[in-house]
C-alpha cells in the first residue's frame, strides 16, 4: 500500500464556506476555514446537528458550498467532474452506520468502488488482500455483510474507502455505533493509516476520547470552527 | 467483482419483484410470438390456398373480402381460351356449418382442380368427383372431427351429405375444410354461375402483364393479380397482420408497465445505497447504466422465459384437435427478431425514467435525510 492510483497532496483547504439548507432558512456553516495538512489526523469534534457531516460532504466532493472554496490535492471542488474525480481518486468515505450493500459479501463490498474508478481487476484483488490482511478481516472475506459482527462491518467499510488508495479518509462518526472496544480498534486503524500511509484523516465525532487522540481538534459549533 | 456483479445482486435481492418484471415480459414475449405466429400462419396457410398450382388470381375489383367476390362463370372459357394461360380454376369459397362445428370452409371446385386432383385420396374415388350427386369430400381432420368416413351420412348446414371420400392436404384449411363439385357448392350458397375467384396457370410467366391487360380490357370489374402482388395488397392480410402486431405490442406496454414498475421500486427503496455508490465515485451515468443494465438483464430472462411458454403454446394449439387444423403456426426468424427488439425496447423504455431518477440522485442529501 505504497502508491496511489491517483497521487494527490492530501491537502485540504476550506474557505469561507457557507452553507444552508431549506432555501436559506437553516445555516449550517457560516464562513468557515479549515487547513489540513497531508498525513495530518484532525478530529472535528462537536454534538449532533453542529455541521459536522455537512462540511464532510464539502470536503468529500458530495456537496457544494452556496459561497466560499474547497479544495482537495488542490482541486476545486466547484464543478461535477471536479467531485467526481475527488470522490473517486481522492477521497474515501466512511459512514456512522457502514452503508454497505448487504447482499454482498466482505470483498465484493470492498471492491465495488473500484469498479466506479477503472482500477485493473488484478491491482484492485491485490489490495484487496493486503486491506483484509491490515484490518483483520481476511478470514471474513467470502463472508456476506448480513453474517458479521458491527466491527467487522466497519472495518470492512474502512477497506472500502482505501481500496482507491485516497489521499484523504473522511470519517463520519465510524465509532457512533460501536461498543467501547470495537470503537477503539477502529480508531486505531485510523491512526496506523495516518501514519504509516500518510494519509490525510478527517474524522468527525461527537466523542471527545476520540478526537484527543487527534492530532488536532477542531470544535465546530454553531456552523463556525474553533481551535481547543 | 464486476459491474455484472452488482446488476445481479439487486435482482437477487427481491426476487418476487424480479419475477413479476421477468413475467411481464416474458407474457408479453409468449402473447406476442403466439398471436404472430398463429397470423401469419393462417395467412400462409390461405395464400398456399390461393397459390395451389397457380401463379395469378382473378377476383372482382375493390372487394373488401374474397368471400364476397363475384367472378362470372363465363370469364373461366375466356381465360382458357388465351393462347398463354395453362389453366384457369374457378374456386368458390364458403362457410358451413355441422352439428358441433359451426365454423368449416367449404371450397366449391371443378374436378380438374390440382386441390382435389393432386392431393391424397385416404378414401374414395377421385375419379367419382362431381359426378354422383350430393356428395361431399372431407379433409383428413375434417374427417376426423366429424367422426365421418366413406358413405356415411354428414348433415351439412340444412341439408345431408354423404361422404365421397376422404383427402389429405398439408394445408390446414384444406385439411380442416371440405369440398363440394362447384356446382353443388353454387346451389348451396345460392351462388348460380359464380366463383370467389379463379386461379390461373401461365404456361410462361413473363406473360402475367397480357393476362393483366386482358383481364382489365375484357371484365373492368375484374381485376387479376401475381399471388405475392396480392397478398401484399388484400385489406385481410393487411389487418390479420397489422391486429396481430398491435395485441402483441398491447401486451408488451402492459410488461413494460411491469418492469418500469419494478424498477421505480427498486430506485426508491435503494436511494441511500445508491447515494453511497456516489459517495464511492459511481457517477450519474454509471448509476443511470446500473439500473438500465437491471432492467436489460430483466428484459434477456423474460425473453428466455417467453420463448419458452410460446413455443409450448403453439405446439399445444399446433396438436389441439378442436382446431380443426386451422392452426399452423410458424415462427419466423425476423418475427423472433422483432419480439426480442420489442422486448428489449419495452423493458429499457420501461426502466428510463427509474435509470433517470437514479442518476440525479445527490449524495449529500440522501445520505442526510434517510
Amino acid at each position: 500500500m505504497s502508491e496511489r492510483s491517483n497521487p494527490g497532496t492530501g491537502d485540504v483547504r476550506v474557505r469561507n464556506a457557507w452553507k444552508s439548507f431549506d432555501k436559506g432558512r437553516i445555516a449550517v456553516l457560516k464562513g468557515v476555514d479549515l487547513e489540513v495538512r497531508r498525513g495530518e489526523m484532525l478530529a472535528l469534534w462537536g454534538a449532533s446537528g453542529s455541521g459536522k457531516s455537512t462540511l464532510l460532504h464539502l470536503v468529500g466532493g458530495l456537496d457544494i458550498p452556496d459561497r466560499g472554496e474547497v479544495t482537495v490535492s488542490g482541486i476545486d471542488t466547484a464543478t461535477e467532474p471536479a467531485r467526481l474525480a475527488i470522490r473517486r481518486f481522492q477521497v474515501g468515505f466512511v459512514f456512522q452506520l457502514h452503508n454497505l450493500i448487504p447482499d454482498l459479501t466482505a470483498s465484493e463490498n470492498i471492491l465495488a468502488p473500484s469498479i466506479a474508478s477503472g482500477l485493473p481487476r488484478a491491482t484492485a484483488r491485490e489490495r484487496l488482500g493486503a486491506l483484509l490482511e491490515a484490518s483483520g478481516l481476511s478470514h471474513r472475506r467470502d463472508h456476506r455483510i448480513q453474517d458479521m459482527s458491527g466491527g467487522e462491518r466497519q472495518r470492512t467499510a474502512i477497506c472500502r474507502a482505501l481500496i482507491n488508495k485516497p489521499a484523504v479518509l473522511l470519517a463520519d462518526e465510524p465509532t457512533g455505533a460501536l461498543d467501547e472496544q470495537t470503537g477503539e480498534v477502529i480508531f486505531g486503524l485510523f491512526r496506523e493509516m495516518a501514519k504509516s500511509e500518510g494519509v490525510t484523516v478527517i474524522l468527525a465525532t461527537h466523542e471527545r476520547k476520540f478526537a484527543e487522540g487527534c492530532d488536532r481538534i477542531l470544535r465546530m459549533r454553531e456552523g463556525s470552527l474553533h481551535e481547543l | 467483482m464486476s459491474f455484472l456483479a452488482l446488476v445481479l445482486v439487486n435482482l437477487r435481492r427481491h426476487k418476487v419483484r424480479t419475477l413479476i418484471g421477468v413475467s411481464g415480459i416474458g407474457f408479453g414475449v409468449a402473447a406476442m410470438l403466439t398471436i404472430l405466429s398463429i397470423v401469419l400462419g393462417a395467412i400462409a396457410m390461405f395464400e398456399r390456398i390461393l397459390s395451389n398450382d397457380s401463379q395469378y388470381l382473378v377476383f372482382e375489383r375493390d372487394v373488401s373480402d374474397l368471400f364476397f367476390s363475384s367472378v362470372p362463370a363465363d370469364i373461366v372459357g375466356t381465360l382458357r381460351a388465351l393462347p398463354f394461360v395453362e389453366a384457369a380454376q374457378p374456386v368458390l369459397f364458403g362457410i358451413v356449418s355441422s352439428p358441433g362445428h359451426p365454423i368449416i370452409t367449404c371450397f366449391g371446385v371443378e374436378a380438374g382442380d390440382a386441390r382435389v386432383a393432386r392431393a391424397v385420396w385416404l378414401a374414395g374415388d377421385p375419379a367419382a368427383f362431381g359426378v354422383e350427386p350430393g356428395r361431399v369430400y372431407l379433409g383428413e381432420c375434417a374427417a376426423g372431427f366429424l367422426k365421418a368416413r366413406v358413405g356415411d351420412s354428414i348433415p351439412i348446414g340444412r341439408e345431408t351429405f354423404i361422404v365421397g371420400g376422404v383427402l389429405r392436404s398439408e394445408n390446414g384449411f384444406e385439411d380442416g375444410g371440405v369440398f363440394l363439385p362447384l356446382a353443388d357448392a353454387q346451389a348451396f350458397f345460392h351462388r348460380d354461375g359464380v366463383s370467389s375467384v379463379v386461379t390461373v396457370k401461365l404456361r410462361d410467366k413473363a406473360d402475367g402483364d397480357a393476362l393483366k391487360q386482358a383481364v382489365a380490357r375484357d371484365f373492368p370489374n375484374l381485376i387479376a393479380l401475381e399471388n405475392r402482388e396480392f397478398s401484399r395488397s388484400y385489406s385481410q392480410f393487411k389487418i390479420m397482420n397489422l391486429t396481430g402486431w398491435a395485441v402483441g405490442i398491447c401486451a408488451f406496454l402492459l410488461g413494460g408497465l411491469g418492469v418500469a414498475n419494478t424498477m421505480i421500486m427498486s430506485v426508491f427503496g435503494r436511494i441511500r445505497e445508491i447515494a453511497v455508490l456516489r459517495a464511492c465515485g459511481f457517477s450519474g451515468h454509471q448509476i443511470g447504466t446500473l439500473v438500465l443494465s437491471e432492467a436489460a438483464a430483466v428484459a434477456a430472462a423474460g425473453t428466455l422465459v417467453g420463448f419458452a411458454i410460446g413455443a409450448v403454446a403453439l405446439a399445444v394449439l399446433n396438436a389441439a384437435p378442436q382446431l380443426h387444423g386451422y392452426v399452423n403456426a410458424v415462427v419466423q426468424l425476423d418475427v423472433a427478431l422483432g419480439i426480442v427488439a420489442v422486448a428489449f425496447v419495452t423493458g429499457l423504455a420501461g426502466a428510463m425514467y427509474p435509470a433517470w431518477f437514479a442518476s440525479r440522485i445527490q449524495p449529500s442529501e440522501a445520505l442526510r435525510y434517510e
